[in-house]
């Protein structure tokens, strides 16, 4: 699959000497700003669309500045820059994990600055890793689905009432394979060292044929159209980014933990303008952190307040604890207990 | 006498010298140790926890259907994270191969017997890392296996650590040395002050107070005391001695010479021969030459002796004079001298009473000596402002074109002198004495211009 793809951007690069080379299967890729400007290499998990206006309002901020927007998979994205082929100056990503290894592993560069200092400690490591959002392992449903019930709001409530209506959920339920998404992969082991009740809802979940979905917008729209009924860790953001589905799906943010993935940025070791680079993620971190919130940013901002340790919000933890998970032979006994737990015969 | 010594240093600036500069060595000295110490601690608090999560991670290996399996616990790395925000490495092997981890981790080069560990600083990706190596012998199929795991982390924190460590050591050094440097100068204060309280003690005494020291002194100051008692008992000795020396010559001399001259005038009344009668003349007068000069070197001897180290009294001037006048009217009479004495009620000064006498009748000595027949001598005492005057006024022609500068040197005399029995010390006598005083000798013309007016004038207290 990537080898066609290789020769099929090689064939392009000799018909159009203007389109770039990519080792790594590329998304979108989108440039802002004057052609010959001093241009900022952003290699990203985050579709373009969700972050233009922020890029936007960057470079009104600094003129003379272009900025290069390549938008790939967390997996493609580390692929890129473990092969370090290609020159990218900054690299966003919401697989929190790969981003903690790229700082481990010295891949990128440290970072000092006014807007650094804004945010909690908590959202940032070694002045490596820094996170520019927080974004809710949430539950949506479909309100139909639910007519005449009590919608859930905590795993507790969801089990008992898995338990109590099986016939109605069975086949309807969805959430990642964990097995291809490193996001879902991240909200599992995160839930399975946060709660044994995960294990008990994965149990009942397998047990009512689960559907196992690649990404969260296939699963918002697989409820949206009444495929499906729940679908259990879909990433909150972009739920909620879905203004159109507003009526026909009900977000859940669950009352008894709700894990927060933070979408970080790293500036890069063979960065070519790191300074820039720089000014781009305190950018970010003053759109996420800091007052006024601004209208470009496209997330939603979760008060810092609320994350105390008991609180329902639970950001992930940045740190080597994400490497553990990283480890081939932990994910392997991961993998396998989770597939045993769910794929039910 | 006040010539400057020379000094060898201070003793107080050694002695401070010396202990700020033990100072300094010790601060320095605390500075290292507590940093070595520091190091010591954050090597093993940092160790402890690479070790704790080597072993959780150990704990976590099992044998299942005979393959090896490791299940690294979360908080195995994320407790290696609350320390600090170094970068975090492992590795588990096996009979020489990775099972997981970093395969580039360097190994350890001490060997690690199984269910021991060790702990390695050492280089990775560029960095320093502290590494610890932990070893189990496992079973597989029957046969041993040994599982190494390393863990590892860079030390960037540690340093930070270290480097806060270093800071507070030496504030801790520096804060000791500056209280060590004020009590150093306390110190040498203090130790040296018994030996300025004895010299202050010396520096106060009277020129005549010979007594020995009594004052407690440290014991190390003893034997310097004691030796100072000692000199200062020795100059007592010597110095009654040779008071009495004086006195002794004097008498000596004069007693003999007293003796030969009664005898030449004895043998003058019994020769005729005028030539005989022109020899004795000529030796009686060498006798009173002599006579005289004996007595007004021992007088000069005795007033430089005595002004070294002048002894005060109380003395009513006008009666000192009164007396003397009263004493030497035989002699004035003997030249039909009229002697005079008019002295108004005087304040007391302080001075050597002997001395005065001395320098005041050596004075009236001359104006009788060098006064022709039928003159008259007028001596008075009056208090001038803050001094008292004996003044005598003569008619003896005064010391006309003499230099009367160099007639109170020794041995001079005025050209007037010839035919009169001198030595030429009266008047050296009467300016040494009156100048221990503090006073001053005058020499002038009298009024009626007939003679000299001498005036000794002596400060008031
Ligand atoms: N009252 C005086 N009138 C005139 N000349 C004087 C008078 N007193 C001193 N002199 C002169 O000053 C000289 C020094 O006097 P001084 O008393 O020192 O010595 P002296 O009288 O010669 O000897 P002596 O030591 O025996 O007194 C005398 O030789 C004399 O020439
Ligand atoms: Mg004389």
């Amino acid at each position: 699959m990537r080898i066609p793809f290789i020769s099929l951007s090689l064939i392009a690069a000799l018909v159009a000497l203007a389109v770039p080379t990519w080792a790594f299967e590329v998304e979108e890729h989108r440039r802002f700003g004057a052609e010959d400007a001093r241009t900022l290499r952003i290699l990203s998990t985050t579709d373009t669309e969700l972050l233009a206006p922020m890029i936007d309002s960057f470079l009104e901020l600094h003129p003379g500045v272009a900025i290069d927007y390549t938008s790939a998979t967390s997996a493609e994205v580390m692929k890129a820059i473990m092969a370090e082929e290609h020159q990218f100056d900054l690299a966003l990503s919401s697989a929190m994990d790969l981003q903690i290894k790229l700082a481990n592993d010295g891949y990128t560069r440290t970072h000092h600055s006014d807007a650094v200092d804004l945010i909690p400690l908590w959202a940032s490591w070694r002045n490596h890793v820094f996170a520019f959002s927080q974004e809710p392992a949430s539950i949506v449903i479909s309100p139909a689905a639910f007519a005449g019930l009590e919608i859930p709001r905590s795993r507790q409530q969801l089990i008992s009432l898995l338990r109590k209506h099986p016939d109605r959920f069975r086949g309807r339920i969805g959430t990642y394979d964990v097995a291809t998404s490193g996001l879902g992969y991240l909200f599992a082991t995160q839930d399975a060292r946060t709660s044994e009740s995960y294990w008990r809802l994965m149990e009942i979940m397998g047990g009512l044929k689960i559907k196992l979905y690649c990404c969260s917008g296939d699963m918002i729209e697989s409820v949206a159209r009444g495929d499906i009924a729940v679908a259990y860790n879909v990433l909150g953001s972009y739920a909620r980014a879905r203004k159109d589905l507003a009526t026909r799906i009900e977000i859940i943010e669950p009352e008894d933990y709700t894990n927060m993935m933070l979408r970080t940025a790293v500036i890069l070791q063979t960065a070519e303008h790191p300074k820039l680079a720089g000014a781009f993620i305190d950018h970010l971190l003053r759109a996420a952190w800091d007052s006024p919130e601004l209208p470009e940013y496209p997330f939603h901002r979760y008060p810092i307040a609320e994350l105390a340790q008991n609180a329902p919000f639970r950001p992930i933890h940045l740190g080597p604890g994400l490497l553990v998970f990283l480890d081939h032979l932990k994910r392997k006994r991961f993998l396998a207990e989770w597939h045993s737990t769910v794929q039910q015969n | 006498m006040s010539d400057a010594l020379q000094t060898s240093g201070s003793l107080r600036r050694r002695l401070t010298l010396q202990l700020v500069g033990s100072a300094a060595f010790l601060a320095m000295l605390l500075f290292f140790v507590v940093l070595a110490f520091a190091r010591d601690v954050a090597q093993q608090t940092h160790d402890s926890i690479l070790l704790a999560s080597a072993t959780s991670i150990m704990d976590s290996v099992s044998v299942q259907a005979d393959e090896v399996t490791v299940d690294i616990p979360y908080a195995a790395l994320s407790m290696l994270g609350n320390v600090s925000d170094d970068r975090v490495f492992y590795r588990i092997a096996m009979r020489g191969q990775v099972l997981t981890g970093y395969q580039d981790l360097p190994s350890t080069s001490q060997s690690v017997r199984s269910g021991h560990s060790a702990f390695d600083t050492l280089v990775y990706k560029g960095d320093s890392i502290r590494m610890v190596t932990s070893s189990r012998r496992l079973s597989l199929n029957g046969a041993p296996a040994d599982i190494i795991i390393s863990v590892a982390q860079t030390r960037e924190g540690q340093a930070t650590q270290l480097a806060q460590l270093a800071r507070s050591a030496l504030q801790l050094g520096l804060g000791f040395f500056l209280v060590a440097t004020v009590l150093a100068f306390w110190t040498a204060q203090s130790s040296i002050r018994p030996l300025k309280q004895l010299t202050e003690a010396m520096s106060r005494r009277g020129p005549k107070d010979l007594r020995p020291v009594r004052r407690p002194v440290p014991s190390e100051m003893v034997p310097l005391v004691q030796s100072l008692n000692q000199f200062i008992a020795r100059l007592r000795v010597s110095l009654s001695r040779s008071e009495d020396f004086i006195a002794e010559a004097a008498h000596r001399v004069r007693t003999p010479l007293a003796t030969v001259r009664a005898q030449a005038e004895i043998t003058l009344l019994r020769v005729d021969k005028p030539e005989n009668r022109a020899s004795l003349r000529e030796m009686i007068r060498a006798i009173d030459e002599s006579s005289r000069a004996a007595g007004q070197l021992l007088d000069h001897a005795m007033v430089t002796f005595r002004t070294d180290s002048l002894e005060r009294e109380a003395i009513d001037l006008g009666d000192l004079t009164r007396e003397l006048v009263d004493r030497l009217h035989p002699i004035a009479e003997l030249k039909d001298i009229a002697l005079t004495f008019d002295g108004s009620p005087l304040p007391e000064i302080s001075g050597d009473q002997i001395l005065i006498q001395n320098a005041v009748r050596n004075i009236l000595d001359n104006a009788i000596k060098y006064s022709p027949y039928e003159s008259a001598i007028q001596v008075s005492t009056r208090q001038v402002s803050h001094t008292v005057l004996i003044q005598v006024e003569d008619e003896a022609g005064g010391f006309a074109d003499m230099d009367t500068d160099a007639l109170t040197q020794r041995f001079i005399r005025g050209k007037n002198a010839a035919g009169t029995i001198g030595s030429g010390l009266g008047l050296t006598i009467a300016r040494e004495v009156v100048e221990a005083h503090g006073g001053a000798l005058i020499i002038e013309t009298s009024g009626s211009g007939a003679g000299a007016c001498v005036s000794l004038s002596f400060p008031l207290a």
